[in-house]
């Protein structure tokens, strides 16, 4: 009897060191690459040169509010265009027949494959002054396009770039969605609009807020993309923290409260985000 | 006292993968009538539902409202509402929200949702639940909430799709009841699709009797249970035992050697017929006293009644008695006009009605269609 008992107990025990033994690999990792380096940030955010503890860091942040708000506004609007294009793309693509949809799919996760800066190295390519977009304008007689070195092209290079981001998840979401309550609502009385809006939207939200935040978050602190596609006025955050940290006398503590403005933007944006989602109304509340 | 047609479906015909799934359908469905189609899986009953709200598009046929052709008419724009086989409540709204659908959707104003919601859920008996997310209710009030958001748009047909078939026994019954109810009490027209025979003969005013794609017989309750069309109708509504004879003319029928009086007109002259004799008309007597003689091989008690499988001239009856008999007797059989129905030679002829490997576990299934 006594025996038996012993071996389960000791099973449980067992079980539950394996448990912290399969967990510890994970811990360390979040301790080691996630945790510490958030406490570094923090650690030059709020020190000067000397190591002495300071609010100027954050203080001096007022001097970065342009490039600040341009950022939150470029990757807003990324954002948005994204959500445009996606949107209307998965619901069409969901229609199709289950082949065809699998050759989306693929298409779609095709430049995922490839890294980010060899793709916004191709598209600088592409729509350079004498790259091909204009050398077919040239051609069909419109005449040279100025597509670079500008605004509109940070913002494309955005859009180009994480546009799959946004489309992946609305697609999962939408895919399952029941066809049999697509046609009650259609029996009930909704026009295809109305379909969409009564119920495919407030289905597919959760989709949508998966799609916004992985759209969002690596467009507003993108880098790169707008120092190559963008002219001189189109400078983001991104890009000032990188060249606060390269600069020749490095700037690490303004780059931290850079990083940690940042950081809180893209917070309170995930909770703002989650509310939508997490409300047990959140359907008819948006209806 | 002829009431008009709601709706009428005229030569329908269904395809999927070139398989003929409804073939030249017809069918004339009254106003204010209870109908049921009534048969086995995958004889073509959802497919009828979905022609009639729109969902299908018939490769061949006409749907009519009454004298409109709606063939091209979307469904959000049929005067129909659906409840569907699983429900297909709206997984994002509560009760209220699911029910108050269609009438958001017409745009109707607050006051006037708020009240016919309320009579809605008085109507299904879901009074205080309209703030519950219909994800967490019971099938039977999934189902109750389904009626209600069908109901309140007040349709002139209601379809339903084999609503109660995932509901317990004692549900299943409760809502029959209920859905008869409301079904007086609204004065819509309802089209319930079941597989249940029982279920279709206690509900209905008009049972449509479904097989193959085609409607294989359309009549009330007793007039499909006593004088079912072919051999298919006889075996699929109750026991029967279909028997092969000869109409020598009016009223007389030869079968299992043996020439009776019934009360069938209308044959040709030695027409070869169908026979139906329902096991409870089967008069058992000592054997010296019938029309003919049967060897008891199968008695089994059944409560209030003895069910036997009787011999006779090596085809199997099915008999149901009130005495006592045992395996190995031979007993007499009387069968008086009234008890015999004659029908028609069909496609089903020979398919259906012998007893000869029933056993009590499962239904005699017959051997599938080429
Ligand atoms: N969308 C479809 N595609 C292919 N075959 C179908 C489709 N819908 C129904 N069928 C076939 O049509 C036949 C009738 O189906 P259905 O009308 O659903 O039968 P029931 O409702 O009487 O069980 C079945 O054999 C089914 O497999
Ligand atoms: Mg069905």
């Amino acid at each position: 009897m006594s025996g038996t008992y012993q071996g389960k107990a000791g099973k449980t025990r067992r079980t539950s060191l394996g448990t912290a033994i399969l967990n510890a690999p994970y811990l360390l990792w979040a301790a080691l690459f996630i945790i510490i380096p958030m406490f570094i940030v923090v650690y030059y955010a709020f020190t000067n040169k000397d190591g002495a503890f300071t609010f100027d860091n954050i203080k001096h942040l007022a001097d970065y509010s342009g490039v600040m708000l341009r950022s939150l506004l470029y990757s807003l609007a990324a954002t948005a265009i994204c959500f445009l294009i996606a949107y209307p793309f998965a619901y069409v693509v969901c229609k199709w027949r289950p082949s065809s949809q699998k050759m989306a799919n693929m298409f779609i996760m095709l430049p995922m494959w490839i890294n980010l800066l060899i793709r916004t190295y191709c598209l600088t390519t592409l729509m350079d002054g004498n790259g091909l977009v204009n050398q077919l304008f040239v051609f069909i007689g419109i005449g040279r396009i100025p597509l670079m070195n500008n605004t509109g092209a940070v913002i494309f290079g955005m859009v180009y770039n994480y546009l799959p981001y946004m489309i992946l998840p609305i697609y999962n979401v939408m895919s399952r969605l029941d066809k049999s309550v697509m046609e009650a609502a259609e029996d009930l009385g909704c026009n295809a609009f109305q379909r969409v809006r009564r119920v495919v939207f407030p289905l597919t939200l959760p989709g949508i807020i998966s799609g916004i935040i992985m759209v969002f978050v690596p467009s507003v602190s993108t880098f790169y993309i707008s120092a190559k596609m963008g002219g001189p006025g189109d400078f983001m955050i991104g890009d000032l923290i990188e060249s606060q940290i390269h600069s020749q006398n490095s700037n690490l503590p303004t780059a931290a409260a850079l990083s940690l403005v940042l950081m809180a933007v893209i917070l309170v944006s995930m909770l703002i985000l989650n509310r939508f989602s997490d409300d047990e109304e959140g359907g008819s509340m948006l209806v | 006292m002829e009431k008009k047609n709601i709706i009428e479906l005229k030569n329908i015909t269904v395809s999927f993968d070139g398989e003929k799934v409804l073939d030249k359908l017809n069918l004339s469905i009254q106003d204010g009538a209870f109908v049921t189609f009534l048969g086995r899986s995958g004889c073509g009953k959802t497919t009828t539902l979905r022609v009639i709200a729109g969902f299908l598009q018939p490769d061949e046929g006409d749907v009519f409202f009454g004298d409109q052709r709606v063939n091209d008419v979307p469904p959000y724009k049929r005067p129909v509402n659906t409840i569907f086989q699983r429900y297909a409540l709206f997984p994002h709204l509560n009760v209220f929200e699911n029910i108050a659908f269609g009438l958001r959707v017409k745009g109707a104003k607050k006051e006037e949702i708020e009240g016919k919601v309320r009579e809605m859920l008085k109507l299904v008996n879901l009074e205080g639940m309209e703030k519950r997310k219909v994800t967490n209710l019971s099938g039977g009030q999934q189902q109750r909430v389904a009626i209600a958001r069908a109901l309140i748009n007040r349709p002139k047909v209601l379809l339903l799709d084999e609503p109660l078939s995932a509901l317990d026994a004692k549900l299943r019954k409760d809502m029959q009841v209920e859905l008869r109810r409301i079904q007086r009490e609204t004065g819509i027209t309802f089209i319930f699709v079941t597989h249940d025979q029982e279920e279709a003969l206690s509900m209905s005013d008009v049972v449509v009797v479904m097989e193959n794609g085609q409607i294989q017989q359309i009549g009330s309750p007793v007039d499909i249970y006593n004088e079912p069309k072919n051999a298919f109708v006889a075996d699929f509504i109750g026991e029967s035992n279909i028997i092969d004879g000869i109409m020598n003319r009016d009223d007389t029928v030869t079968f299992a050697g043996h020439t009776f009086v019934c009360v069938d007109e209308g044959f040709e002259h030695n027409e070869p017929v169908d026979v139906v004799i329902r096991p409870e008309d089967v008069d058992v007597v000592a054997p010296g006293e019938g029309m003919i003689t049967g060897l008891i091989t199968q008695a089994t008690f059944k409560g209030d009644y003895y069910e036997l499988i009787v011999e006779v001239k090596g085809f199997k009856w099915m008999v149901q008695t009130t005495d006592a008999y045992e395996e190995g007797q031979q007993i007499g059989i009387v069968l008086v006009p009234d008890s015999i129905h004659v029908m028609h030679k069909s496609e089903f002829s020979g398919l259906y009605g012998d007893y000869s490997t029933f056993s009590d576990e499962e239904d005699v299934v017959p051997p599938e269609e080429e």
